[in-house]
């Protein structure tokens, strides 16, 4: 059963150029391993870290359990709180691809949006729209996000601030990535709705909606799953980096970002793997899921065609 | 010794699922001053036969074995004598003259490109030479045209100037993939009356490879038809084409539409031998059932009077107009051009006219796809448009339906049959029972000859015939007075297109629909139409009966077109 499931994959295009290529199958498998563990933290992480009952003060600064004084409880060390370095990360990574997907998946929406409606409906709103997201790829996405967070911590109360922090953040970068949604959306609907099977659908009297979000929306996904695996990556780092500058998820509940701000300022006295591991984790994190994407730009992609 | 020898042809293109045999054992000679036609159907071979001569055949394809010779020299890999010869001693002429010039050169640099690396000449001879030949393919004012780039050639010209350069360097082969299939009538009678007289002036072999059997007839001297990578029969042209032997050529030329005669029906072979008939009557019954009967009144259905678009690039020049108005107003391109014509219940109307005629943009008008700038359109006596010239649909309660002309891109990839057909149907039928739904999704099936069971299909797992069969289907589905086939059967092969024309007949006997059939194919429109209106550059130059337009064209321009069209007789 399983083995005919694999062989019709295997059979696809899509599947063989898959199997094909050690990249992609290296990359998504430390994706699956890095999800799995971010989605079972709490089986998968030997301690939970803002339990302050598990965290002991005492343990602070272990390094890593194969260097000198290090302890075999603490396979990458301990932080100056005493928290397990390894289930921090893993924590970490939780908070980080939740940021990364939800804010991906709001730029995608947003974007996708504007963009279609703009390829489809064209005149006056198409150039209002395409000027826009114009003005906004000007702006660095860092210096965007910055901004909105900047504006929503001075209008939400100061007791809501670490409850809504995580939403801010999303929003934030949301907004900083869905011009190129936009773009991307728009240039496909403008080739599609040129074809005769849309054509075809205004003939025979669908409304304009229907048209754009059930036969055109369907047939533009390819490219935008590309940019979105793109842009994930793009999301987690800047959650890091705005984290790493202390304007991202509050200290109690560390994201990667947070975890090598933490570890910058010990860098100098020679506690380096509170900083070196959650960095390492988000280079291998990031650098997977552009891979992954690069893989499948290509795959999709019908004039490199393996055939 | 002949110019062109191939023997025992064997060409493969290994892919990752099985090796595709593209041709098989072919064997053909040409010799100089003949001009030899390869006909066949899509994917039977032929332009693989003529890539592998100059050795450019993509990978993963490859020569498995035979021999290809050229005046005795052995061409099968031996790459360093095809770059020589390529270009010298062979010449190339390709389908689109869009894409075969590089846009960004002078005519002159690619002439005398060419001309400089087969040829010893300084740059002045090869100027010269390239004047020469520009004036031998027919251009006008050669010294100054000369200097102008492809885009400003017209596409005729362009593939004048393509000419001009096969046979730059005095070939004695020209091999001509498709050269007239992106071009007009008049354009392609000039370019094939071009090849014939260079071939008698400079003793040349000439290879055409083409699907239309009307070019075969008109041109060539010997042809070979092609299935399946396979010879299946070649010899004489005429020979041939009264008398095919084959099975599978058989097949081909009767399809072909006779352009001296109306015939009722096309009759079908098989390729292997047996008479296809379809009987769509008894599948109409069940339709004719839920339809209801209807009777054929004869009754004025459709009506353009002064119907006029013109193009203006308002996208642009209303939001960034900075200049005055009367500027652009220069610039204006009237596609449709004050045209006016009836249309009645159980008849079909043909437009034809070359591209650029607004024959296409006349079907958008009706179904309301492009808004006319000025005049009235009628159906039922209801104004389709309002006063603000908005497409009032609900005047036709999709009635009008269209047929598209690739069959490609008029099915929505990503939706199955059954959804593609269902759509319409649910539209106008909201509260459709499933079973009741299901019906009518069958009888619709049926009647374009398809199986049941392609409902739950994709429509890339169709031919180019097939799914322009399910594009039948849906227009169909909202019950349609008014059928609009713009170019049903432009992208198909003649035997294909044999099928779906009487397809379109007998739906249209049976359901007594009233059709508008728009071609630039005049055979066709012939075996379509009972009356015909001929369109050139947006105007109406003639509207008749069909047979008394082919037999007594009255306006300059339906005699030169009639003249022209590549003719060839029904041998039925």
């Amino acid at each position: 059963m399983l083995n005919k499931t694999f062989n019709k994959i295997y059979d696809t295009d899509i599947g063989y150029s898959f199997f094909n290529s050690k990249i992609a199958m290296i990359s998504s498998a430390v994706l699956f391993i890095i999800f799995l563990c971010s989605i079972f933290a709490g089986v998968v992480s030997p301690y939970n870290p803002f339990d302050p009952a598990s965290v002991s003060l005492m343990d602070a600064f272990t390094p890593p359990s194969w260097s000198e004084g290090g302890s075999p409880s603490f396979i990458l060390g301990t932080d100056q709180q005493g928290r397990d370095m390894f289930s921090t990360i893993i924590y970490g990574s939780r908070i980080s691809l939740i940021v990364g997907f939800a804010s991906i998946l709001f730029a995608m929406i947003l974007g996708v949006f504007l963009g279609v409606t703009a390829g489809y409906i064209g005149g006056r709103y198409e150039i209002i729209v395409m000027r826009v997201t114009d003005v906004q790829l000007t702006i660095p996405s860092i210096l965007m996000a910055l901004l909105v967070n900047g504006i929503a911590k001075s209008v939400i109360s100061q007791s809501m601030h670490s409850e809504m922090a995580i939403y801010v953040l999303i929003f934030a970068i949301g907004i900083s990535e869905w011009p190129q949604f936009a773009r991307v959306s728009r240039a496909s609907t403008l080739v599609e709705k040129n074809k005769e099977y849309v054509s075809a659908s205004r003939i025979i009297g669908l409304s304009n909606v229907l048209i754009m979000f059930k036969h055109i929306l369907p047939n533009i996904l390819r490219p935008l799953l590309v940019i979105a695996t793109i842009g994930l990556a793009l999301a987690i780092i800047t959650e890091s980096t705005l984290s790493f500058l202390g304007v991202g998820v509050p200290p109690t509940t560390p994201s990667l970002g947070t975890l090598i701000r933490f570890g910058n300022s010990f860098l100098f006295s020679g506690e380096w793997w509170i900083t070196f591991f959650p960095a390492i984790f988000l280079i291998v994190l990031a650098l997977s899921i552009n891979l992954l994407g690069d893989w499948m730009r290509d795959a999709l992609n019908p004039k490199l065609k393996i055939r | 010794m002949s110019l062109l020898k191939v023997k025992n042809l064997n060409i493969s293109y290994p892919t990752r699922k099985e090796t595709i045999v593209a041709s098989k054992d072919v064997e053909f000679t040409l010799e100089r001053g003949e001009i030899l036609g390869i006909v066949g159907e899509s994917g039977s071979g032929k332009s693989t036969i003529a890539n592998a001569i100059i050795n450019l055949i993509d990978p993963p394809g490859e020569i498995t074995s035979g021999s290809i010779k050229i005046d005795n020299d052995e061409l099968r890999d031996n790459e360093e004598l095809i770059q020589e010869i390529r270009g010298k001693k062979i010449g190339f002429v390709f389908q689109d003259p869009q894409t075969s010039l590089n846009p960004l050169f002078k005519i002159k640099d690619q002439l005398i490109e060419t001309i400089q690396t087969h040829l010893n000449l300084d740059y002045q001879d090869a100027l010269k030479k390239s004047i020469q030949l520009l004036e031998e393919v027919g251009i006008d004012n050669a010294e100054k045209r000369i200097e102008d780039y492809p885009h400003q050639f017209s596409g005729g010209m362009r593939q004048r100037v393509v000419i001009a350069l096969a046979i730059s360097c005095e070939p004695d082969l020209i091999i001509a993939d498709e050269p007239t299939t992106a071009l007009d009538v008049s354009i392609q009678h000039q370019i094939l009356e071009l090849l014939k007289d260079l071939t008698k002036k400079r003793n040349l072999g000439v290879m055409i490879i083409t699907h239309d059997m009307g070019v075969i007839a008109e041109t060539t001297d010997k042809v070979i038809v092609m299935r399946h990578g396979l010879i299946v029969e070649q010899g004489d042209t005429k020979e041939l084409l009264t008398n095919p032997k084959s099975n599978e050529a058989r097949s081909l030329v009767i399809s072909v539409p006779p352009t001296n005669k109306k015939i009722d029906r096309f009759k079908l072979i098989s390729p292997d031998g047996k008479e296809i008939t379809s009987d769509s009557k008894n599948l109409t019954k069940n339709i004719i059932k839920t339809w209801g009967a209807r009777e054929n009144t004869n009754q004025k259905l459709l009506e353009l009077s002064g119907v006029t678009k013109i193009f203006d690039d308002k996208s642009l020049v209303s939001n960034f107009s900075f200049g005055s108005k009367n500027e652009t107003a220069a610039k204006v391109v009237k596609a449709v051009d004050n045209v006016s014509f009836e249309l009645f219940e159980g008849e079909t109307l043909g437009l034809v006219g070359e591209s650029g005629s607004g024959k296409s943009t006349i079907a958008k008008i009706i179904t309301g796809l492009v808004r006319p700038t000025n005049g009235e359109i009628f159906y039922n006596n209801l104004s389709l448009y309002n006063s603000k010239r908005k497409y009032q649909i609900d005047k036709s309660r999709g009635q009008v339906q269209m047929i598209f002309q690739d069959p490609y891109s008029s099915l929505n990839p990503r939706f199955k049959v059954r959804d593609i057909i269902s759509e319409p149907i649910r539209l106008f039928q909201k509260n459709i029972s499933s079973s009741e739904l299901t019906k009518n999704l069958y009888d619709l099936i049926d009647i374009v000859g398809m199986s049941r069971q392609s409902l739950d299909r994709y429509p890339h797992e169709f031919s180019g015939g097939q799914r322009q069969r399910i594009s039948i289907a849906r227009a169909l589905a909202t019950r349609p007075r008014l059928l609009i086939c713009d170019e049903p059967t432009s992208a198909l092969d003649v035997s294909i297109q044999a099928q779906v024309l009487n397809l379109l007949k007998d739906i249209q006997d049976e359901l007594h629909l009233a059709m508008l059939f728009i071609s630039h194919d005049l055979p066709v429109i012939r075996q379509m139409c009972n009356r015909i209106v001929v369109l050139k550059n947006g105007i109406v130059c003639e509207t008749k009966e069909s047979e008394e337009l082919f037999n007594n064209p009255e306006h300059p321009y339906t005699q030169e077109l009639i003249r022209l069209m590549p003719k060839i007789e029904s041998i039925i």
